[in-house]
C-alpha cells in the first residue's frame, strides 16, 4: 500500500476554499468580459467595413496562435505599464487583475468565433424583418439577432468556459493563489503533496465533468 | 397629386449581372398593385428596394415624398412607416406573439407598453388569433404565423404595406386564411404592393397588375385590361398567364 494520509486536508480546508473562491471569481469575470469582448470582435468581423473586420481577424488569429501561458506571464509585466500609460502614474495592478485581463483578451478570441458562427446561423430574413419594422442595426442585433444566436450557441460557450475553468490553473506562473496553487503549496508545507494534488484532481474532475454533463443535457434539450 | 410610392428608372446590378432594368411605376394612395412574373424575374428584389432592404444603383424611389436612395434619408424612420410581410413570415422565434407585436412599437415608435399591447392585441384580434397571444411562433401553423406577421406590420400604423410572396411558403389549405386578411385590408383602403402568384386575389382586389420578366417591367396596366384581353398582352405575359391560369 502506498499509505496515503489525507488527515491534513481538514485543517487546510479554509485555505483551499479561499483558493476555489478566487478561481471561480476569476472564471466568472473572465467569461463575462471575454464574451462581451468576443461579441464586439464577432460583430466587427461580420461588418462590411474592411478595416474593422481586418482588425478583428488579426486579433482573433493572433491570440489563437500563441500559448495562454505566454499571455498570462506577458500581461503580468505589460498590464501595469498600460495602466501607467493611461493614468500617468504608477498603479499597483496585482496578479489578479493582470491575469483577468489576460484571460479576457485570450478567451475573447475563442468566444468571437463562437459568436460569429451563432450570428451567421440566424437567417438574413430575421435581420430584414427587424429592419422592415424600423429598427436600427444596433437594435436589430441587440433585440433580435444576438438573443437568438446566444441561445443557439449557449452549449458551445459553456463548453469553452469549462475549458477556461481548467486553464485558470495556469495563474500559478505569476504566483496567484488559485485553487490548484493553494493545494500545491499546502501539500508542500505539510509534506504531503500527493494527497493534496489527488484532492485537487478530484475536485477539478467533479466540477468539469459535472458541468459538461449538464451542458450536454442542455444541448439535447435545445436541439429538439 | 403625387403618388405614395414612385419608382423612376430603377436599375440594380449584382456585379456584372443586371437584376433590375429601368423599372418605373407608381402606387397611388389606396391603390392595390399586384406584381407577378416568373421566378427570377426580379419582383422580390424590386419590392425590397422600396423600403431599402435591397440597395439599387441607378434611378430614384420616392416614398411619401422621401427619396429612398438619398443617403440623408433616415431609413429606419422611413421603414417604420411601411409595413412588410415576408415569404417566410420572419416572426421572431424567441419572442411570444404579444412581444412580436409590441417590440418595434415600443423600441422604434416609443409607445408605452400598455399602448403597444393594446394596439397589438387589437390587430391580433382582427386576424382572428387573439387566443394565441401568449404562445410562441413555433407553436402556430404557417398560416397563423403569416397572419401574426400581418398584424405585426399593421400595429406600426403603416402608410402602405408591401407583401413579398406572402402565401408561397404556405400549405395550400392555409393560403386562403391569409388572402382573406389581405382582401379585407384592400377593401379598407390600405395602399398595397403585393408580389404574388395568386391571380384570384389579383382579380378580386387589385387595381393594377405589373408583370415582370428578366428584371424589367413588361406590363403595367389596370386589372381589367390585364385579365380582359389576354391576346393583347406581351408574348411573355401570355405564356406566363397560360401556365398559371391553366388549372
Amino acid at each position: 500500500m502506498m499509505g496515503f494520509d489525507f488527515s491534513q486536508i481538514g485543517p487546510a480546508l479554509p485555505g483551499l476554499i479561499d483558493g476555489m473562491v478566487l478561481t471561480l471569481k476569476l472564471l466568472l469575470l473572465a467569461v463575462s468580459g471575454g464574451v462581451a469582448l468576443g461579441t464586439v470582435l464577432a460583430l466587427m468581423r461580420l461588418s462590411s467595413n474592411r478595416l474593422l473586420s481586418g482588425a478583428s481577424k488579426f486579433y482573433v488569429n493572433y491570440f489563437r496562435s500563441i500559448p495562454l501561458l505566454l499571455v498570462i506571464t506577458w500581461f503580468y509585466f505589460v498590464v501595469p505599464l498600460i495602466f501607467k500609460w493611461i493614468s500617468g502614474e504608477f498603479v499597483a495592478v496585482g496578479a489578479f487583475t493582470s491575469c483577468l485581463v489576460a484571460f479576457m483578451m485570450f478567451e475573447a478570441a475563442y468566444y468571437a468565433e463562437i459568436v460569429r458562427a451563432g450570428v451567421q446561423s440566424i437567417s438574413k430574413g430575421q435581420l430584414n424583418a427587424a429592419y422592415a419594422l424600423g429598427m436600427t442595426y444596433g437594435q436589430a442585433m441587440r433585440l433580435i439577432i444576438l438573443p437568438q444566436a446566444f441561445r443557439k450557441m449557449m452549449p458551445l460557450l459553456l463548453q469553452q468556459s469549462i475549458i477556461l475553468f481548467q486553464d485558470t490553473s495556469l495563474v500559478y506562473a505569476v504566483g496567484l493563489m488559485d485553487f490548484l496553487n493553494t493545494a500545491r503549496s499546502k501539500g508542500d508545507i505539510v509534506g504531503q503533496p500527493n494527497e493534496f494534488l489527488i484532492l485537487a484532481g478530484v475536485v477539478y474532475f467533479v466540477i468539469s465533468f459535472g458541468a459538461s454533463t449538464v451542458v450536454k443535457r442542455l444541448q439535447k434539450r435545445l436541439a429538439v | 397629386m403625387s403618388a405614395m410610392i414612385t419608382l423612376k428608372n430603377v436599375s440594380k446590378w449584382y456585379g456584372d449581372f443586371q437584376v433590375l432594368t429601368d423599372c418605373s411605376t407608381a402606387v397611388e394612395k389606396g391603390e392595390v398593385v399586384v406584381v407577378c412574373g416568373p421566378s427570377g424575374s426580379g419582383k422580390s428584389t424590386l419590392i425590397k428596394t422600396v423600403n431599402a432592404l435591397e440597395p439599387f444603383q441607378k434611378g430614384e424611389i420616392i416614398v411619401d415624398g422621401l427619396s429612398v436612395g438619398d443617403p440623408k434619408t433616415d431609413l429606419p424612420k422611413l421603414r417604420a412607416r411601411i409595413g412588410m410581410v415576408f415569404q417566410n413570415f420572419e416572426l421572431f422565434p424567441h419572442l411570444s406573439i404579444t412581444d412580436n407585436l409590441t417590440i418595434a412599437q415600443e423600441k422604434v415608435l416609443g409607445r408605452s407598453k400598455d399602448e403597444a399591447r393594446q394596439k397589438g392585441l387589437h390587430y391580433l384580434d382582427r386576424v382572428g388569433l387573439k387566443a394565441h397571444a401568449a404562445k410562441f411562433p413555433g407553436q402556430l401553423s404557417g398560416g397563423q404565423q403569416q397572419r401574426v406577421a400581418i398584424a405585426r406590420a399593421l400595429s406600426m400604423d403603416p402608410i402602405a404595406m408591401l407583401f413579398d410572396e406572402p402565401t408561397s411558403a404556405l400549405d395550400p389549405e392555409m393560403v386562403n386564411e391569409v388572402l382573406d386578411v389581405m382582401v379585407e385590408l384592400a377593401h379598407e383602403g390600405m395602399t398595397m404592393m403585393c408580389v404574388t402568384h395568386e391571380m384570384g386575389f389579383a382579380r378580386k382586389v387589385a387595381n393594377r397588375v405589373i408583370f415582370m420578366d428578366k428584371g424589367a417591367i413588361v406590363e403595367d396596366c389596370a386589372k381589367e385590361e390585364f385579365f380582359g384581353d389576354i391576346k393583347a398582352r406581351s408574348e411573355r405575359a401570355q405564356h406566363f398567364l397560360s401556365k398559371i391560369l391553366q388549372h
